[in-house]
């Protein structure tokens, strides 16, 4: 296959930046979007140039770290996948691509296709956690979960926070992560003392870093690689509105 | 045993879920008003005296405990204030949202999301400004061909004569605009306040596309009815 490739190229945080064309040929239909990016960047290095810079780490689907908005929608056009896992046969021979970092004022480019997604680690720091004694693990029958919540809570438990919810919405809201660890954690016997300060903390923390609000478009799960729900923000809500009801 | 948890450190007032939840309750405030307003509308297919009585009761609720008009002065009052926060509320989160994304994409994906999620803004803005000509035109009578006060019923037949069709013609699109704007809006006011099953979803979509076909068909039967000749 032979390619066009339109890449974003910004040489630090401080440059305009730009789309760059790049031709990329003999692309096997069996490479991963990455391996084809791996090519370009190889050839770039022999030709002098600088290779293309991108987060990547486990290339299984499941650290997050892959981040690249292709042809307009965060990991690509195949459902519930990353782009590490996205292969080149998705796309047909002479197709012209389009690679963007992630869009958003909380995500700010360091490089190229690089974004610094540290304000997911401030909402996580300001609620994702529970507190737990130290000492001997407790009897793990002491804590009885029903199946139902354990399954709901380990689907919510499965994002991995790679950001294409902000990346994806129109107002830039990280509100699908935010409503995801609430719910993983919501659901738990652990995460109960902290129900309330958590929902409310976290919020809080998301407004900081500048992340719009959610208007329940649903563009956030439509990319999201986990398929998180969009009821988990309804979760959130509820859970907002109990503490915040509440006197602290 | 009891352990060290973490505090609430913050407060919810102002945080985007909270202005979310001022939303949802103001907007489902209005929607309930568009419900009773449009019911009291219908009545013009029993008659001009009863349409007219009707509005001449309108003014008269809660008597003899309230004054005359009293009571329509505190539903205007509560209306306003709903209305205000309803769009102060937008505002904000609106402009938060601009700014979360200060670099656009040079390549748009195509939406997922429905037209009527895509329109909510300028949606609500068109609706505003549809209300104050609304009021100019069938409140106060500054707009109206008739403005007769005493006759509601000549004045909206007067409105929607034929010969005056863009009048039509624009309360056409404003109710359509409200239609979008409710199918989105009450959906995602019950998702705001907490509902949070795939049942209820699937629920709420219904209800949210029930609401706004019966509340546009309610309020174009009017119109049209006068521009067919059904009520002269």
């Amino acid at each position: 296959m032979n390619l066009t490739l339109r890449v974003w190229r910004q040489q630090g945080p401080q440059d305009k930046g730009r789309m760059v064309s790049y031709q990329v040929t003999d692309v096997s239909p069996d490479m991963s979007f990455l391996e084809m990016l791996d090519m370009l960047n190889e050839r770039l290095t022999l030709e002098g140039e600088e290779p293309v810079a991108f987060d990547h780490d486990c290339r299984e689907g499941i650290c997050g770290a892959c981040s690249m908005v292709i042809n307009g929608t965060p990991h690509g056009p195949q459902k519930l996948t990353t782009t590490c896992q996205l292969h080149m046969r998705t796309f047909k021979d002479g197709d012209t691509i389009d690679i963007e970092p992630w869009r958003a004022k909380a995500f700010p480019v360091v490089k190229d296709l690089v974004v610094d997604r540290g304000a997911f680690d401030k909402i996580i720091q300001a609620g994702g956690f529970i507190s737990a004694p130290t000492g001997a693990a407790p009897e793990a029958h002491a804590a009885p979960v029903p199946k139902v919540d354990a399954d709901a809570a380990f689907d919510a438990a499965t994002c991995i926070g790679c950001g294409a919810c902000v990346a994806a919405c129109p107002n830039g809201s990280g509100m699908l992560f935010t409503a995801a660890k609430i719910t993983h954690l919501g659901l738990m016997p652990q995460g109960q003392p902290e129900r309330d300060s958590r929902v409310v903390n976290m919020i809080a923390a998301h407004d900081e870093a500048g992340f719009g609000g959610c208007t329940n478009a649903g563009e956030c799960t439509e990319v999201c690689p986990k398929g998180i729900p969009l009821t988990t923000i309804g979760r959130l809500n509820r859970d907002f509105i109990k503490a915040s009801t509440k006197r602290p | 045993m009891a352990i060290a948890t973490a505090p609430r450190v913050k407060t919810p007032l102002r945080t985007s879920v909270g202005l979310k939840v001022l939303m949802a309750v103001t907007g489902i405030l209005l929607v309930l008003f568009l419900v009773a307003h449009m019911l009291g509308n219908l009545k013009i297919f029993v008659g001009a005296e009863s349409f007219d009585h009707y509005a001449h009761w309108l003014r008269d609720i809660g008597t003899p405990l309230l004054p005359h008009t009293w009571y329509l002065w505190i539903q205007r009052g509560g209306l306003v204030i709903a209305v205000i926060a309803h769009i102060w509320s937008a505002t904000v989160l609106a402009m938060r949202a601009r700014a979360a994304r200060p670099v656009r994409y040079a390549h748009r994906g195509k939406v997922q999301g429905s037209y009527a999620a895509r329109t909510m803004r300028w949606g609500g803005v068109i609706i505003l400004l549809f209300v104050i000509y609304h009021i100019l035109d069938l409140t106060t009578g500054h707009l109206n061909p008739v403005a007769d006060k005493q006759h509601p019923y000549a004045n909206v037949v007067a409105d929607f004569a034929p010969g005056r069709w863009y009048v039509t013609l624009f309360y056409t699109l404003a109710i359509l605009a409200i239609g979008f704007h409710l199918r989105h809006g009450i959906y995602s006011a019950l998702r705001t306040l907490g509902q949070q099953t795939k049942r209820g979803e699937r629920r709420n979509r219904a209800i949210a596309l029930g609401v706004a076909v019966v509340l546009c068909v309610g309020y174009l039967a009017v119109p049209f009815a006068v521009l067919t000749g059904l009520v002269s």
